[in-house]
């Protein structure tokens, strides 16, 4: 892979603040090894990596994490972020919000906020979360940032927990005045890949939520939220044109300075560069790792000679990886994977979980625990 | 033509990228991309000019399209369709 004068720009840059997270859930994506908050970028690193980005054509700015709210610079960040020309989106829990903070990071010029929501009623949430009055804190923020003029998107990630309160969930989002919902089933990944016998619902049940929103969309008239709903890719033929494809759209670069094509890369036997070593056009231009998937040379049989090939990529390398244990195998989502029963199993197991659901914690506060 | 008034949807924000060489709307985590025309008449939707003020003025503007009068509103439905737009 040479061709470097064809690839395009990281249009996506999502900045992972910290893995710090005041919330437990247990569909998080974050990897398990949740690393260590003093290596953490400083701000001056932070500063500089969005200047390069913006420099090299990214222009929508996700702070996420973690909890992003958690870094006392996050304000600093946004503004710089802003003043470059990058449309700035906090994806936040909603946790460590207050009104103040809300309105000095409009003043920052922050574009738009995300507010993740677990459930539609207290209790639900509160016990996905693993922390008491979560529910009630990200409702009146989500209602001050509507009165604050933010696009308001709300988040709720769907699985067994919390599928049957679609109709809740939908309720909840109108009274709030969102903007845009996203009802994302999750995605198996992280702390949620260990999890995923107590998250993946039935086919059924999926069925079911899927016709509740469709149905509400009709009534809805072109008024109100506009609802984004995502199957889990678990129930599809084909796998998901992951990142939309490999180094062509997504950077993320993760609390201690890690660049990745997508957020969970870091699993993979690779070895990813850090932007404290190297610069971002270096990184994203010429770095074996995002080299690596770029194009279709390295795609094995059958995605090879598939004509799909061009739609999805060939999937998910971090699935190919997890499921099959070799990360250049076709994401065994697709029908066509030799692989594929790995899938069919999996839907199999998680109709009877066998192990006790992982909350995300650190180790460090599990031993805190036990004291 | 019509004197209604056409206003931004606060939810986008259109800008010029260098990158991309052309203008954009972004909106929450995307991006569309506009032509030529559509940027033109984006830049003079501002709440208080009428459709028929950003006629005149592209007209004036662009003095050899012709008859553009058409491709105003056929635009302005399509932007309305998308919420990019409302009326005042």
């Amino acid at each position: 892979m040479s061709e470097n004068t064809s690839i395009g720009p990281p249009l996506w840059l999502l900045a992972e603040l910290t893995y710090e997270c005041p919330l437990h859930c247990a569909y998080c994506s974050n990897p398990t090894d949740l690393g260590k908050r003093e290596d953490e970028l400083t701000t001056e690193t932070w500063l500089d990596v969005l200047s390069q980005a913006r420099e090299l054509g990214s222009v929508q700015l996700g702070f996420s994490g973690g909890e992003p709210l958690l870094r006392k610079d996050l304000e600093i960040l946004v503004e710089h972020g802003r003043k470059l020309g990058f449309y700035t989106n906090l994806i936040t829990s909603g946790i460590g919000l207050t009104e103040k903070r809300i309105k000095q990071l409009k003043l920052a010029g922050l574009d738009h906020i995300q507010i993740s929501f677990q459930a539609a009623d207290p209790q639900l949430n509160d016990a996905i979360a693993g922390r008491g009055k979560a529910f009630e804190q990200k409702r009146k923020m989500a209602e001050i940032v509507k009165s604050e003029g933010y696009p308001m998107v709300l988040n709720f990630v769907i699985s067994k927990q919390n599928i049957a309160q679609i109709p809740q969930i939908l309720a909840l989002s109108c009274q709030l005045n969102a903007d845009y919902v996203e009802l994302a089933t999750a995605q198996y990944y992280g702390w949620a890949y260990d999890n995923r016998d107590h998250l993946l619902p039935s086919q059924t049940q999926l069925r079911k939520a899927e016709e509740t929103v469709n149905q509400f969309r009709v009534q809805q008239d072109n008024k109100g939220p506009q609802f984004i709903f995502v199957t889990p890719d678990y129930y599809e033929d084909r796998p998901k044109a992951c990142m939309n494809g490999w180094g062509s759209t997504f950077l993320t670069i993760t609390p201690d300075g890690s660049a990745l094509p997508c957020h969970s890369a870091k699993i993979l036997p690779l070895t990813f560069p850090n932007v404290v070593d190297k610069t971002v056009t270096e990184i994203w231009q010429n770095d074996f790792s995002f080299n690596h998937f770029r194009g279709d040379s390295w795609m094995p049989k059958p995605c090879k000679d598939c004509d799909e090939k061009e739609k999805d990529f060939g999937g998910c390398r971090c699935q190919a990886f997890m499921l099959t244990g070799d990360m250049n195998q076709t994401d065994p989502v697709c029908s066509k994977s030799e692989d594929h029963h790995l899938i069919t199993q999996a839907i199999e197991q998680a109709s009877a979980p066998k192990s006790a659901i992982k909350h995300r914690k650190r180790v460090a506060d599990i031993a805190l625990v036990k004291l | 033509m019509t004197l209604t008034v056409p206003k931004m949807n606060p939810l986008f924000r259109l800008q010029f990228e260098k990158a991309q060489g052309c203008f954009v709307l972004l909106y929450p985590e995307g991006m569309v991309k506009l032509n030529e025309s559509a940027a033109e008449i984006l830049q003079l939707v501002d709440g208080s000019a009428s459709v028929d003020e950003i006629h005149k003025q592209l007209q004036h503007k662009f003095p050899q399209a012709g008859d553009i009068s058409r491709d105003i509103e056929e635009f302005l439905q399509v932007a309305q369709e998308k919420r990019w737009i409302s009326y005042v």
